[in-house]
């Protein structure tokens, strides 16, 4: 064993001396730590839990050698996470240990920062959805989807308990939200799409089946990576039900995409980490926006501008009267530690990218997806897109053979994509480089042979 | 538009370009936004739009800034921020203790990021990482099954909740409405069996300040779905009645919840699961050394008896039949059989269960027991040594200390002046003007005595010191009411207010 890898007993992290602690013990009147632990003979535990200590060095080896397992794979899988690029700005300025290190801004006189970049990120949300407020994170879309929902139950007074939600939903995003609701009298039902987008008029006979529904939701883009094109009557119809109209969308779509508010969205939900993180196994990004009149009813943190005793610009969280450690059962949500650190770098990323950048990303969404489909669709055993519509990022294409087949063959080949159907995958082009591209044609080019 | 508030003047006295961490003020303001820097709007129908423009927005406006600009508003930013690595932070029941720095290291290995939808065989490392965390919560809790879902500890509350709720409902015990809750317990727990559609019985304290075991017989009935439990709770106090506690709560068929905030002072002393608790969360970013990241992510895990397994959130992680060519175990995901669903759209905060991980493999049984050790031995060392009203005891991880006649919000905003992070302020609610105090196992003796120091200088100044602090810090006192009567929540109404 080398001079590194030497470990201390214990906690590294406790830096004790034995002349300190038996100073503390005095000072306290006891003559062992034993002694502090008002643990009854009955409930104690001495066994030790069976796991060795490490150096700091063998513990790295240990996390290596088991992710090394993880196999090396271009990923062109999207459904709502993306594995864009993040410019080594995001990383190395978030990992400021201030940010990282701190908690919760409450007390503000020394957290300005955090609540700054918070404040900016909130601006960055509002600028994108054109709705009046954002908070400054919830867990993940399929979350910030159920936190929806239980505003929607919240602001409107009517009897209606009924959550309208696309059949084309993944099916986490649907299962978080029938938890988020058991609570409450809220159910969840489906309602059709046709051809990759929501079928307006099978929605509309959805609706009137009661006068009941409190909240509609659609998703741009689609899961399948399609481009909703009837969002103005999807809004229309959920007014008519004076119900809550919830939109789906991310920060990339959302810099090209129609403006949720220019289509009468109430609420903008969705997974905000497209920007800002890897594909991390799933790790999101809570996005929540909505309009003004929700404002005491919106659940999450809130970060607000106000002055200080110099009269000088100050942030601070703001509007707590709403939050779990002062309404207690009656807040709006028990949410409390959140995204907050996943916010700031999104914001840095977004930042980063301006917003020539992130048009830019968007459009080349929309363009490279293109012509991915058509490089497919010239393959003999595929076509693609499924969809006869607008795609961004992502596209469903059909193959003749069985679609588990040529993903696990793709697999071995280095690609990994979605299986969505028994003859469909669903391949993304966010964040694959062009060449990288190139191969996975080549390789789809012998899977279909 | 372009809104440049950078500009150099060079009739600026020098004095107020001063690059100091404390205050850097320009035009009124501690650093400018983004947006009043640079922006740019652009005009997304002009040009090379692939989509028609009835399916597009008109423009999108942001800042546009250089990477040098940006390196210099987010170091600056940072500079404005108090976190463990700047000192000492004893914010009771939020255990803000030092993250070893190689944690982040692991959990940015290029292998740590795949994607959610890849396919079981080809993301071996993950599910055995996640499989070897399960395993290693569940040793430290006594608990039988542990789901690593819940991307916060309140979410792993509402996972608690919806277990038991799940639990209750498959023996035909779907009566059951009623969560009863200490008065003393996080705020968090009230609102978690709020969102799972219960009742709130609220339990007052006994004279010593644990569970009043009369007021815990009168709550309980055949209603009774679950009692929440911290342990040691709030106040620092183990509760030495737990077994009677868990007995009472067992004998009306309801289920004992432990909130796993406090677990830090316990651990390789006792654990939830042999003290008879049916179900707890763990707050791996707090008792495992995860950093907070100024309020998240963190990781709520839930572990639960083995009645209970079959409600866990689904997917979990196990073991599966087949071995790899070389002999080595591998691991596949799968259902539990009445599984209550997702509480997360994929499985929770991953990079967190990762520096989770490689915190417990780095200390060990050895490490984690003196961790709570001297996490204990540093709260009670402090009790000890500040000149506060210190009721009840004695203390495991943390204590309550009264302000007596001093308001304690405005002690903490004077203990910024001393350099050292103010403890959790006015709560629990129990003791008046609450100081509720947690140094954690990371200070050292010499820290605590500042720490101590500067309780007790505080408890010497007057009233109006008090008011006007802090003065030492980045911002003066900060005007709530005013951010709250008038609320400001994004740059666009700064903007509206200066036209």
């Amino acid at each position: 064993m080398n001079e590194s890898d030497t470990y201390t007993t214990g906690s590294p992290y406790a830096p004790h001396t034995d002349d300190g602690r038996t100073a503390m013990l005095e000072a306290i009147g006891v003559d062992s730590v034993d002694e502090l632990f008002d643990i009854p003979e009955a409930v104690r535990f001495t066994d030790g839990f069976g796991i060795d200590a490490r150096s700091e060095r063998e513990t790295r080896r240990l996390v290596r050698s088991v992710l090394d397992r993880n196999a090396d794979l271009t990923e062109l899988l999207g459904r709502g996470h993306y594995g864009y690029y993040i410019p080594s700005l995001v990383d190395h300025l978030a990992d400021r240990s201030e940010f990282l290190t701190s908690y919760t801004q409450y007390q503000p006189e020394v957290s300005q920062g955090f609540l700054q970049a918070l404040f900016e990120y909130q601006s960055l949300l509002v600028e994108l959805t054109g709705l009046e407020i954002a908070n400054c994170s919830m867990y993940d879309a399929a979350t910030a989807l159920g936190e929806a929902a239980t505003l929607a139950e919240r602001v409107r007074s009517t009897s209606g308990h009924r959550v309208l939600v696309p059949d084309l939903l993944r099916d986490g995003r649907r299962s978080t939200l029938e938890n988020y609701v058991a609570g409450t009298d809220l159910t969840v039902e489906s309602y059709p799409t046709d051809d990759g987008t929501v079928d307006v008029d099978a929605l509309e006979s959805t609706v009137d089946e009661g006068d009941d529904v409190v909240m509609v939701y659609a998703e741009n883009p689609t899961v399948r990576g399609t481009i909703e094109e009837q969002l103005e009557s999807i809004g229309e119809v959920a007014d008519g039900a004076d119900a809550l109209f919830v939109l789906g969308s991310d920060p990339v779509a959302l810099s090209l995409l129609q403006r949720p508010a220019d289509v009468g969205a109430d609420v903008v939900i969705g997974d905000a980490s497209v920007l800002g993180l890897p594909t991390s196994y799933g790790m999101g990004l809570g996005l929540f926006a909505c309009r003004e009149e929700f404002l005491r009813q919106v659940p999450g943190r809130l970060v607000g501008v106000s002055e200080d005793a110099t009269d000088r610009r100050a942030f601070t969280l703001t509007l707590q009267t709403r939050e779990q450690h002062i309404r207690r059962e009656r807040a709006t949500s028990n949410i409390c530690t959140n995204q907050a650190w996943v916010a700031l770098r999104t914001a840095m990323h977004a930042a980063s990218l301006g917003p020539n950048g992130m048009v830019d990303l968007a459009k080349r969404g929309v363009t490279r997806a293109d012509e991915l489909a058509a490089r497919l669709d010239d393959l003999d055993g595929v076509q693609a897109p499924v969809h006869d519509r607008h795609h961004i990022r992502e596209f469903v294409a059909r193959v003749d053979q069985p679609a588990p087949a040529i993903a696990e063959d793709l697999e071995k080949r280095g690609f990994a994509v979605h299986v969505v159907g028994e003859h469909e995958i669903q391949v993304c082009v966010a964040g694959v480089p062009d060449d990288d591209l190139d191969d996975f044609v080549a390789a789809m080019t012998e899977v279909v042979r | 538009m372009s809104n440049d508030q950078t500009t150099n003047d060079p009739t600026t006295d020098a004095s107020q370009v001063r690059y100091d961490q404390a205050r850097y003020v320009n035009d009124g303001q501690y650093e400018p936004l983004l947006s009043e820097k640079d922006q740019t709007s652009v005009d997304i129908g002009a040009g090379d739009s692939p989509l028609p423009d009835d399916l597009t927005r008109d423009d999108l406006e942001l800042p546009e800034l250089s990477e040098p600009e940006l390196a210099r508003h987010y170091t600056r930013l940072s500079q404005m921020i108090y976190g463990i690595d700047s000192g000492p932070y004893p914010l009771g029941s939020c255990t803000m203790k030092y993250n070893p720095k190689f944690t982040e290291d692991v959990a940015a290995l290029p292998s740590a990021a795949v994607h959610p939808d890849r396919s079981e065989e080809s993301i071996q490392g993950t599910l055995e990482l996640l499989y070897r965390l399960q395993d290693y919560l569940g040793r430290i809790g006594g608990m039988d099954a542990v789901t690593l879902q819940p991307p916060a500890g309140a979410a792993g509350e509402f996972v608690g909740i919806r277990v038991a709720a799940a639990y209750h409902e498959h023996n035909g015990e779907g009566h059951r409405d009623e969560v009863i809750i200490p008065e003393s317990a996080h705020g968090t727990n009230f609102a978690t069996a709020a969102l799972g559609g219960y009742d709130v019985v609220s339990l007052p304290s006994d004279e010593d300040g644990r569970v009043d075991l009369d007021a815990l017989e009168a709550a309980l009935s055949e209603n009774t779905a679950a009692l929440m439990l911290t342990n040691p709770n709030t106040l620092g106090l183990f509760e030495r009645d737990i077994e009677e506690i868990a007995d009472m709560v067992h004998d009306v068929g309801g289920l004992l919840y432990y909130d796993g905030a406090n677990l830090n002072a316990l651990l390789g002393r006792a654990r939830p699961g042999d003290m008879g608790f049916d179900v707890m969360h763990y707050n791996v970013h707090k008792t495992f050394a995860t950093p907070h990241g100024g309020g998240g992510p963190g990781a709520g895990p839930v572990g639960v008896v083995a009645e209970l397994e079959p409600f866990l959130p689904a997917p979990r992680v196990r073991e599966a039949d087949a071995e790899t060519n070389s002999g080595q175990a591998t691991y596949e995901l799968f259902d539990p059989d009445h599984t209550i669903g997702n509480v997360h759209g994929f499985q929770g905060n991953w990079l967190v269960l990762v520096k989770a991980f490689a915190y417990i493999a780095r200390l060990g049984d050895e490490g984690l027991t003196d961790a709570s050790a001297k996490a204990v031995l540093n709260a009670n060392y402090l009790a000890s040594q500040i000149e506060y009203d210190v009721p009840y005891g004695p203390f495991h991880h943390e204590f309550v200390a009264s302000a007596g006649d001093q308001d304690a919000a405005d002690v903490a905003k004077r203990m910024l002046d001393y350099g050292v992070h103010p403890p959790t302020t006015k709560w629990p609610e129990i003791v008046p003007e609450a100081l509720m105090t947690e140094p954690t196992e990371i200070e050292s003796k010499d820290t605590l005595d500042r720490l101590a120091a500067a309780f007790n200088a505080v408890a010497q100044e007057s009233d109006e010191v008090l008011e006007d602090a802090p003065e030492r810090t980045t911002a003066r006192r900060i005007d709530q009411t005013s951010a709250a009567r008038s609320p400001r929540l994004s740059w666009h109404e700064l903007a509206e207010e200066d036209t």
